[in-house]
C-alpha cells in the first residue's frame, strides 16, 4: 500500500515536472530571475556557474543535452555567449530555441548597453560590438528584464499567463523597493575612486556613481604584464583609489599584486548569483555586493 | 495559399505586424516567410521594407511590454545589400620545421596510406590557410563553406554543407561535404588540434582526416545525459575508399556518442563509430622478401571501428586559469579483397591474389593549461601491423613485426582567443631502425568572425 502511494506520488511529481516550462538559462542571474518569475511552473537549468567566465565556455555535451529539451533559452546576448550558445542550439536539434523563435530570449535587448567600443577592432582586446554585456551588475537592469521575461513565459505557457503576470508585478514591487534600499546603503560609495581587474563592472560603477580610475588589464581580456601593472601603480599613487575589485571567477593574482604594493584592499565581488556563499539569490547578490564594497571602502 | 491566407498576410504587413502576426501561429509565420520569398523576386525594393516590419513583429513581446522595454528596443538592423553577408573568418598558419630525416622518404612501415602525410617541408613554410563563410540560408537551413588554400597555391573545398535547423525531436540532418562524425578529432579542423600534425592512426587509416560527401542524420536523445546517435551515407570516394564509378551509396558511417558532467569540474564525451567503405584498384605498394618494391592495387572492402573518449577538467568548470584535457582514440581496420600486382616490375609474384588485413592503432594525449595563456601537452601514438595475408603470394611477403610509434611534446601560448604560437617536438620511429627528431614552431591566427568553442 505504502509502495503504491509512493509510486503515485512520485508519478504525480514527475508529471508536474513534465508539464513545467523547461528554461535553459545561460548564466545564473537569468536562471534566478526565471525562477523568481516562474515559481513552480518552470524547471530552470543554469548552463554556467558564477565561478566560470561566461564567455569562455565550451559547447559541452551536458549543455547540448539540456538544450535539447528546453522550451525557452534565456541568454544575455550582446555577444556574451557567442562562443558556445550558437553551437549548442544548433547541435541540440531543437527548433523551439533557435534565434528568432519565441523560445529564444536575449536580456540585453531590453537594456541600454554602455561602453560601446569607439573602435571595433580586435587590436583593442576582447571588445563587444554591441556594448558591455555584463548588465547584471546593475539591479535596475534586472528589473528592466523582468517584465519582458514574464511576458515571454506567458507567451510560451499561455495557460499560466496570469500567474506569471502576478509574479512579475510582485517581483517588480519588491525588487524596486530593494533597489531603493541598496541605493541608500551605498550612498557613501558615490564618487569613490576604485580600480577594476577586468572591465566587467561598468553598470555597477555607473549605478553607484563610483569612479573607475584604472583597470588591471591593459585591454579587455588581455592578461596584464608586470610592466603594465607598474604603470597602474603610478596612477594609483596619484588618484588614491579605495580598493581594487574583481569578479569571483577571476584569478586573484593581479589584484593581490596591486593590493600589496598600493596597500589598498582587494575586494572579490560575487558578480552573479552563487559567486560567494552569501549571494544566494537576486536580493542577497546585491546585499553582499554592497556590504563588500562598503567594507572595502572603509578599510 | 488560400484567399483567407493572403488577406491575413496582407493585413499583417499593412498594419505593422505587431499584433496580427503575433496572433498567428508558428506555421502561419513560416508561410508568410515563404510568400515573401516569392514576392521578393518581383518586388525587391518594396519587399525589403516589408521584411523589416515582419522582423519587428517576430522580435520579443510587443503586446504587454512596459514602456521601459520599448525605450530600450534595439536599433533597426542595418539595411542594404551587405546586411545579409555571411560571417567570414580566415585562418592563417605557418611553421618553421626541422626534421632529422628526409620527409620525402617518410612512410609508416607496414601500412599503405594515401595522401600527403609526411611532416614538413623543412625550414620555413606556410601551412594550409582556411577561409570560412557561414550564415543562415533561410528559415529552414544554415550553411557553411570552408576553402582550404594550400601552400602550393591550390584551392580545395574542405567543407561545404548545409544543416536543416527547423526539424523537431532532436533530429538534425546535414548534407554536402563535411568532416565525418566518426571518431573525435575527425570533426575538428586541423587548426584547433592540440598538436601540429594528425595522430599516426589518422594518417594510416584516413590519410589525415575522413571527409564525407553525402548525408548525415543525427538524433539527440531527450535525456539529461547527452546521447547522440548518427548515421551517414556518402560517396565513399575518399581513402580508404575511392571513386568506383558506381550508383548508390559508396560508404556508410554509424556512430553513438554519450557525454556529461561529473560535478562542476569534470566533463566527458565518449563514442564508438563504424565506417564501411570499399575501394577499386586503390594504389598499393609493397616490398617483397627479395627487396623489390612491387606496385599493386587493392580492390575490396574496408571497415574501420573507432572508440574515442575525452575527459576535461577545470576547477569549478572555469578553464581560464587552469584546465586539463585527456583524450584518446583506438581504431581497428579490416580490409578484405584482392591485390593485383604489377608483374612487369616483379615477375616472381602471381598477377592477382587475395588479400586480407586486420590492423589497428591508437593515440592518447594530455594537454594541461598550467597558467592563463600557457599550455603543455604530451601525446603517444602507436600502430599495430596486426595480421596480413597475401593469399597465393604469401611466400613472397613476409610478416611485418614492427610497430610504428611516435612521442610528441608541445608547449603553446595563446595570448588571445585569436592567436596561438606552438613549439612541438616529436620523436617518430615509423621506419625500422630509423629515428626522426622533428621540431615544429607554429603559428595559428584567426581573423574575422568569432569561432565556436567546440568541446
Amino acid at each position: 500500500m505504502i509502495r503504491y502511494l509512493i509510486a503515485t506520488l512520485s508519478l504525480a511529481a514527475s508529471t508536474a515536472a513534465w508539464c513545467a516550462v523547461n528554461v535553459f538559462a545561460t548564466v545564473p542571474e537569468w536562471g534566478a530571475l526565471a525562477q523568481e518569475l516562474g515559481g513552480d511552473k518552470v524547471n530552470v537549468y543554469v548552463a554556467t556557474n558564477a565561478l566560470q567566465d561566461p564567455h569562455h565556455v565550451e559547447a559541452k555535451p551536458s549543455l547540448i543535452a539540456r538544450a535539447r529539451s528546453a522550451d525557452l533559452v534565456v541568454a544575455t546576448g550582446a555577444e556574451l555567449e557567442i562562443g558556445w550558445l550558437p553551437l549548442v542550439t544548433q547541435q541540440a536539434g531543437n527548433p523551439k530555441i533557435q534565434p528568432g523563435k519565441p523560445g529564444y530570449f536575449e536580456a540585453a535587448r531590453y537594456v541600454t548597453l554602455l561602453d560601446k567600443p569607439a573602435r571595433l577592432d580586435r587590436a583593442e582586446g576582447d571588445v563587444h560590438a554591441a556594448g558591455d554585456p555584463h548588465i547584471q551588475t546593475d539591479p535596475r537592469n534586472i528589473l528592466k528584464v523582468a517584465q519582458p521575461l514574464a511576458a515571454k513565459l506567458a507567451e510560451i505557457d499561455p495557460a499560466n499567463a496570469a500567474y506569471y503576470a502576478d509574479r512579475g508585478t510582485a517581483f517588480a514591487e519588491k525588487y524596486g523597493a530593494a533597489i531603493r534600499n541598496w541605493e541608500k546603503d551605498a550612498a557613501s560609495l558615490r564618487g569613490a575612486p576604485i580600480v577594476v581587474q577586468h572591465k566587467a563592472f561598468t553598470y555597477l560603477i555607473a549605478w553607484l556613481g563610483m569612479n573607475q580610475v584604472a583597470a588591471l588589464e591593459p585591454k579587455p581580456g588581455v592578461e596584464p604584464t608586470t610592466a603594465y601593472l607598474s604603470e597602474v601603480l603610478d596612477i594609483i599613487k596619484q588618484k588614491q583609489p579605495k580598493m581594487v575589485i574583481r569578479a569571483a571567477y577571476q584569478s586573484d593574482r593581479a589584484s593581490q599584486w596591486i593590493a600589496e604594493r598600493a596597500n589598498i584592499p582587494a575586494v572579490a565581488l560575487p558578480f552573479t548569483v552563487g559567486g560567494d556563499a552569501q549571494a544566494k539569490d537576486l536580493y542577497s547578490l546585491f546585499d553582499d555586493t554592497i556590504a563588500r564594497l562598503r567594507s572595502g571602502a572603509s578599510q | 495559399m488560400s484567399i483567407r491566407w493572403w488577406t491575413q498576410a496582407a493585413l499583417a504587413l499593412a498594419f505593422g505586424c505587431a499584433t496580427a502576426a503575433h496572433a498567428a501561429s508558428d506555421a502561419d509565420l513560416d508561410a508568410i516567410r515563404n510568400e515573401i520569398k516569392q514576392l521578393k523576386e518581383q518586388y525587391e525594393a518594396r519587399i525589403r521594407a516589408l521584411e523589416d516590419r515582419l522582423k519587428a513583429a517576430e522580435t520579443p513581446p510587443a503586446p504587454a511590454a512596459p514602456p521601459v522595454a520599448e525605450a530600450a528596443a534595439p536599433p533597426p538592423p542595418a539595411s542594404g545589400i551587405a546586411a545579409f553577408n555571411p560571417a567570414i573568418s580566415a585562418v592563417l598558419q605557418g611553421a618553421y620545421i626541422n626534421l632529422s630525416q628526409d620527409p620525402h622518404k617518410y612512410m609508416l612501415a607496414g601500412f599503405v596510406p594515401s595522401g600527403d602525410i609526411a611532416p614538413g617541408p623543412r625550414g620555413f613554410s606556410i601551412a594550409e590557410s582556411e577561409l570560412n563563410l557561414s550564415a543562415s540560408v533561410d528559415h529552414l537551413f544554415s550553411a557553411a563553406l570552408t576553402f582550404s588554400l594550400s601552400p602550393e597555391n591550390t584551392v580545395e573545398v574542405e567543407e561545404a554543407y548545409a544543416v536543416a535547423t527547423a526539424l523537431p525531436y532532436g533530429i538534425t540532418p546535414k548534407f554536402g561535404r563535411f568532416f565525418s562524425g566518426l571518431g573525435y578529432l575527425n570533426q575538428q579542423h586541423q587548426h584547433v588540434w592540440d598538436f601540429y600534425d594528425a595522430p599516426l592512426v589518422y594518417q594510416a587509416f584516413f590519410g589525415g582526416q575522413y571527409t564525407q560527401n553525402g548525408v548525415q542524420v543525427k538524433w539527440v536523445a531527450p535525456t539529461d545525459t547527452y546521447l547522440e546517435i548518427g548515421g551517414e551515407a556518402g560517396s565513399g570516394t575518399n581513402f580508404p575508399g575511392n571513386d568506383r564509378n558506381k550508383n548508390g551509396v559508396g560508404d556508410w558511417v554509424a556512430y553513438v556518442n554519450a557525454g556529461g558532467d561529473v560535478g562542476a569540474s569534470n566533463s566527458w564525451l565518449a563514442g564508438v563509430s563504424y565506417l564501411q567503405t570499399a575501394a577499386s584498384d586503390r594504389a598499393f605498394s609493397i616490398v617483397d622478401t627479395s627487396g623489390i618494391d612491387t606496385p599493386a592495387s587493392f580492390t575490396g572492402r574496408s571497415r574501420i571501428a573507432v572508440a574515442d573518449f575525452v575527459w576535461k577538467w577545470a576547477p569549478n568548470g572555469n578553464a581560464t586559469n587552469q584546465n586539463f584535457k585527456l583524450q584518446g582514440e583506438y581504431m581497428w581496420r579490416r580490409e578484405n579483397g584482392d591485390l593485383a600486382y604489377d608483374s612487369s616490375v616483379n615477375p616472381n609474384v602471381a598477377g592477382t591474389s587475395s588479400y586480407g588485413s586486420r590492423q589497428s592503432g591508437f593515440y592518447v594525449q594530455g594537454v594541461y593549461q598550467f597558467m592563463p595563456e600557457w599550455r603543455a601537452g604530451a601525446r603517444y601514438d602507436r600502430l599495430d601491423p596486426g595480421s596480413v595475408s597475401y593469399g597465393d603470394n604469401g611466400a613472397y611477403f613476409g610478416a611485418v613485426d614492427f610497430h610504428p610509434q611516435r612521442t610528441s611534446l608541445m608547449v603553446d601560448w595563446t595570448p588571445s582567443e585569436f592567436s596561438r604560437l606552438r613549439l612541438q617536438y616529436s620523436q617518430a620511429k615509423v621506419i625500422p631502425g630509423v629515428t626522426d627528431n622533428q621540431w615544429f614552431l607554429q603559428y595559428i591566427l584567426t581573423l574575422g568572425a568569432h569561432g565556436a568553442h567546440r568541446f
